[in-house]
């Protein structure tokens, strides 16, 4: 454990990128309360206006009059918000579905991959369409459809880990010490799992947030008035000629904070050596 | 005799991340034409990488030093250009582990085809037929159906076969085969030292034998060469180098070569002592630690290759005077 | 010739496959959508009562359930989804005639750019480690895969299209190249840029295997190695991954096609999820779904070719 944490630190391109992420969600948590607007304040008199205009529009506003640096903080806060709880959910369920999957092995786990096969062919898009149809456009939709989908990785990798660590020597050692499936589960296939689990969920956050972002833009997710840095670009979208910045300040928040998640990720995967199995 | 190949001072290093290992220490070696020399040395010796340097087939890590010289030129160093007309063509090297040593996308015929249309500028149909002719050579059955086939479809023995009809293809002056029987099944290893043998007569080619197995190369050779910790410890013609060696270590190779005749042993000779590692450097003679012979002078003061009656031995105390 | 054959009836095996599941997805989608609270013409309140029954009769929508399903099923095996509830003058079939080129350049395009620039990009930087050009292939595989295309492709249109006025920043006329070239960047990024990482560790791994080796002693210059001996190998993680690609390609697509204004069968779906026109979104998913299936073919052989040990199994 302490070599790989000095080799993550020896990474300064992740190191780096581990500090800028923090500080987008520093400032997203800080940030409102350096500025005296609020996300939903129409502030008629400054209509798309560039930014740097008065009234602490530091980044302008956009065609509402609605201020953009606490708007955008605001997307970012919710989808971060949503790219962990999603993350952690998608862990949880991912780890334990691949865990009991690769420890039973045989038939039950030629079925439960075989439905993960099936799941990971229908692109999500269109699932979260034929969903949205029915239901109508909603968060939890939003939710509900994440969750269906962002696990099916994880659940892979871990059935993968958990079938090579089964065949090891200690877990023979453990089951003939009379230990019970659910105790060697948790005792010893989950933490030798560990090293792989935090690098994939440490990428999966910057997946779901691209995901969400996704089906905000198009206008499938988070709805009006809330905001999500998805929804936010695609406002900005109809305005590219005239007030660019509506679309390219959460763009570029947007893209710095995937960016350094994704390379946080890359290097906590070179720290600890995984590879997929 | 003139020589097809003189190695005059070669060294490697390899480097990784500021750690460098010297592999191969100061070599002099020469091979005359049509000559067959034993090269023998367990792992880490740097039998390999000597030749492989001399082919410059060497990762980007590794640095060599010293010559090679082939036809008047230096094959170390040389411009991918100028070593590629040699490889292949005048020098051949075949590897260990024929089970990976062919690519497992392309056909048996391809395989063999492609060396004479780089080197013979040959069509491709001239070319697969002449690879035709060498499957029989080599003594594989079915000769035309072989061609088509796969690597995975042909037996272990049948891939080292094709792996030697490839280096044989445009009849070099040299072949440089590195454990040509080394995975292989022992009755399989016996028709591979035949076939190579055989081809060597016919072809009036100089061969290099890479072995760490003396009883394999040794009915072969002309002359045998001792690698040790990356350097030459003895060499000499065949027969005096079995009969009469000269340095320790190569006597205690050939005591572990089993006898065939004779009262079985109690117990198999084997060697004490591990080889010293590549990166273990020594001021004084290597293989002391594990020389029953070894005086104070061997852990002082490390012997040069000197020319005996025989042959030539880097040792304080040869067996011979 | 047997291996030809063997080839042949496992791609007839699949193609039978492929078939019931095409029909169960048209079926859940059909029960899925019949399901749903409220129907297509909820939103049209100004419509009196009369004429919203006389609607409903019209499209069929009184009829039970089965009825309904077992029409539909016949219309589409005869080529026919049926109106469009939405776009009142069109039936959805001509609206698929009328997107399904413009979106299927604008993805074959994609892919083709992704595997082509990618691979190449992927060799260059794997061929010459540690250069300039290996950094900065390495930068581009990162920052491809994080930005996603519905940043990208306004940004491209800001910088080529608004500023410097080389591209026009949207729209679409038949046969007019230019209108695509943004476009099909923003979408054929991300997969490039994961191809190119891809192909780069690949061929990392496989130049330093024995038959490279092999190929090398043979005194094979270094370009013939590489395209004869070491490509092949070094692509099958990337045949692995086209099915992913072509997804993301056919997702983004979506994306692409509504801020470029390109007139494709994804705008027609996600407006047709929006306005909750049956017909449309059942069309739109069975033309997808048969898409998908078929690529998964294509891969399928592109994979043999690949590897012929895989052709034997």
């Amino acid at each position: 454990m302490q070599d790989a944490t000095a080799r993550f630190f020896a990474n300064r391109i992740a190191v780096a990128a581990l500090a800028v992420a923090l500080g987008i969600v520093l400032l997203s948590i800080v940030g409102p309360w350096f500025n005296p607007n609020r996300p939903d304040t129409l502030d008629w008199l400054h209509v798309a206006a560039r930014p740097g205009t008065p009234n602490a529009h530091w980044f302008g506003t956009d065609r509402l009059g609605r201020d953009l640096f606490v708007r955008t903080l605001e997307g970012t806060r919710v989808s971060l918000a949503v790219g962990l709880l999603a993350s952690t959910v998608s862990v949880l369920i991912g780890v334990g579905y691949g865990a009991i999957a690769g420890y039973i092995g045989g038939r039950t786990d030629l079925i439960m991959m075989r439905i993960i096969e099936i799941l990971s062919g229908l692109p999500l898009i269109f699932f979260v369409i034929f969903v949205t149809v029915i239901v109508g456009r909603s968060v939890y939709v939003l939710f509900a459809c994440i969750g269906a989908v962002a696990w099916l990785t994880m659940a892979r990798i871990v059935r993968g880990q958990t079938l090579s660590i089964r065949q090891q020597e200690f877990v023979e050692a453990a089951v003939a010490c009379g230990a019970t499936p659910s105790r060697i589960i948790l005792r010893h296939v989950v933490p030798n799992l560990l090293g792989t689990v935090v690098v994939y969920a440490t990428l999966s956050v910057p997946q779901i947030i691209l995901l969400e972002s996704f089906l905000s833009f198009l206008g499938l997710g988070i709805q009006v008035p809330s905001a999500s840095l998805g929804s936010l670009v695609a406002d900005g979208a109809g305005e590219l000629q005239a007030a660019p910045w509506i679309l390219l300040v959460p763009g570029s928040f947007l893209a710095v904070l995937l960016l350094c998640l994704n390379l946080c990720g890359d290097g906590l995967r070179d720290a600890l050596d995984v590879r997929e199995g | 005799m003139a020589a097809a190949l003189v190695v005059e001072n070669l060294s490697v290093r390899f480097t990784q991340r500021r750690v460098s290992v010297e592999a191969v220490r100061d070599v002099s070696l020469d091979v005359e034409r049509g000559e067959c020399l034993a090269l023998v040395g367990e792992s880490g010796s740097g039998k390999t990488q000597l030749f492989q340097a001399a082919m410059g087939l060497l990762p980007e890590n590794a640095s060599t030093r010293g010559r090679a010289m082939f036809d008047g030129v230096d094959l170390i160093g040389a411009e991918d250009a100028a070593l590629n007309r040699v490889r292949g063509a005048k020098i051949a090297m075949i590897f260990q582990d024929p089970m990976t040593a062919l690519t497992p996308q392309l056909r048996i015929g391809t395989q063999l085809a492609e060396v004479l249309v780089q080197h013979a500028g040959s069509s491709w149909r001239d070319a697969w037929a002449a690879a035709g002719r060498m499957l029989e050579r080599m003594l594989i059955d079915e000769p035309q159906r072989r061609l088509r086939q796969y690597p995975h479809e042909l037996s272990g023995g049948m891939r080292q076969r094709v792996v030697i009809g490839m280096g044989l293809m445009c009849g070099p002056s040299l072949l440089i085969a590195d454990e040509p029987t080394a995975s292989l099944d022992v009755t399989v290893q016996v028709q591979i030292m035949e076939l190579l043998r055989t081809s060597r007569r016919e072809l009036g080619m100089a061969l290099i034998l890479i072995s760490h197995d003396l009883g394999v190369v040794a009915g072969s050779a002309d002359r045998i060469a001792v690698m040790y910790a990356g350097r030459i410890v003895e060499s000499g013609a065949a027969g005096e180098v079995l009969r009469r060696p000269l340095h320790p270590y190569t006597a205690e190779l050939i005591r572990c070569i089993p006898h065939l005749k004779g009262p079985l042993p109690r117990r198999m000779a084997t060697l004490t002592g591990q080889p010293p590692r590549p990166q273990e450097v020594h001021a004084a003679c290597a293989f002391a630690p594990r020389c029953v012979r070894a005086e104070a002078r061997c852990r002082a003061e490390r012997p040069q290759l000197k020319a005996h009656d025989a042959g030539f031995a880097a040792c304080h105390f040869p067996l011979q005077p | 010739m047997a291996r030809l054959t063997a080839m042949v009836r496992y791609l007839m095996t699949r193609l039978a496959m492929a078939i019931p599941t095409l029909f169960v997805i048209v079926t859940i989608t059909f029960f899925g959508m019949r399901a749903a609270p409220g129907g297509p013409f909820d939103q049209e309140q100004t419509l009196p009562p009369e004429i919203l029954s006389n609607l409903q009769t019209a499209y069929g929508l009184g009829l039970p359930v089965w009825t309904q399903y077992l029409r539909y099923l016949d219309s589409v095996a005869h080529g026919d989804f049926g109106p469009s509830f939405k776009y009142k003058d069109f039936t959805v079939s001509e609206l698929i005639v009328q997107g399904l080129p413009v979106t299927l350049t604008l993805g074959a395009t994609a892919i083709l750019v992704a595997l082509v620039v990618g691979i190449s990009i992927g060799v260059l930087a794997a061929v010459h480690q540690h250069s300039m050009l290996d950094h900065a292939a390495i930068s581009l595989a990162v920052l491809g895969v994080a930005i996603p295309s519905f940043v990208v492709l306004p940004a491209l249109a800001l910088l080529f299209g608004i500023h410097l006025h080389w591209l026009p920043v949207a729209g679409w006329e038949p046969g007019q190249p230019k209108f695509l070239i943004m476009p099909v960047v923003a979408l054929a990024l991300p997969p490039l840029a994961y191809i190119a990482r891809l192909t780069r560790g690949s061929m990392l791994e496989v130049l330093h295997s024995p038959f490279i080796r092999t190929a090398r002693a043979k005194g094979l210059p270094l370009r013939t190695v590489i395209v004869r001996h070491a490509l092949r190998p070094a692509l099958v993680p990337v045949a692995s991954f086209l099915g992913s690609a072509v997804a993301a390609i056919m997702t983004g697509s979506l994306v692409v096609e509504s801020i470029a204004g390109l007139p494709g069968i994804g705008r027609y779906l996600v407006q047709g999820a929006v306005n909750r026109d049956y017909t449309l979104v059942l069309g739109m998913v069975i033309i997808y779904s048969a898409l998908l299936i078929f690529m998964g073919l294509l891969i399928d052989i592109v994979y043999a070719w690949l590897d012929p040990r895989i052709r034997a199994s």
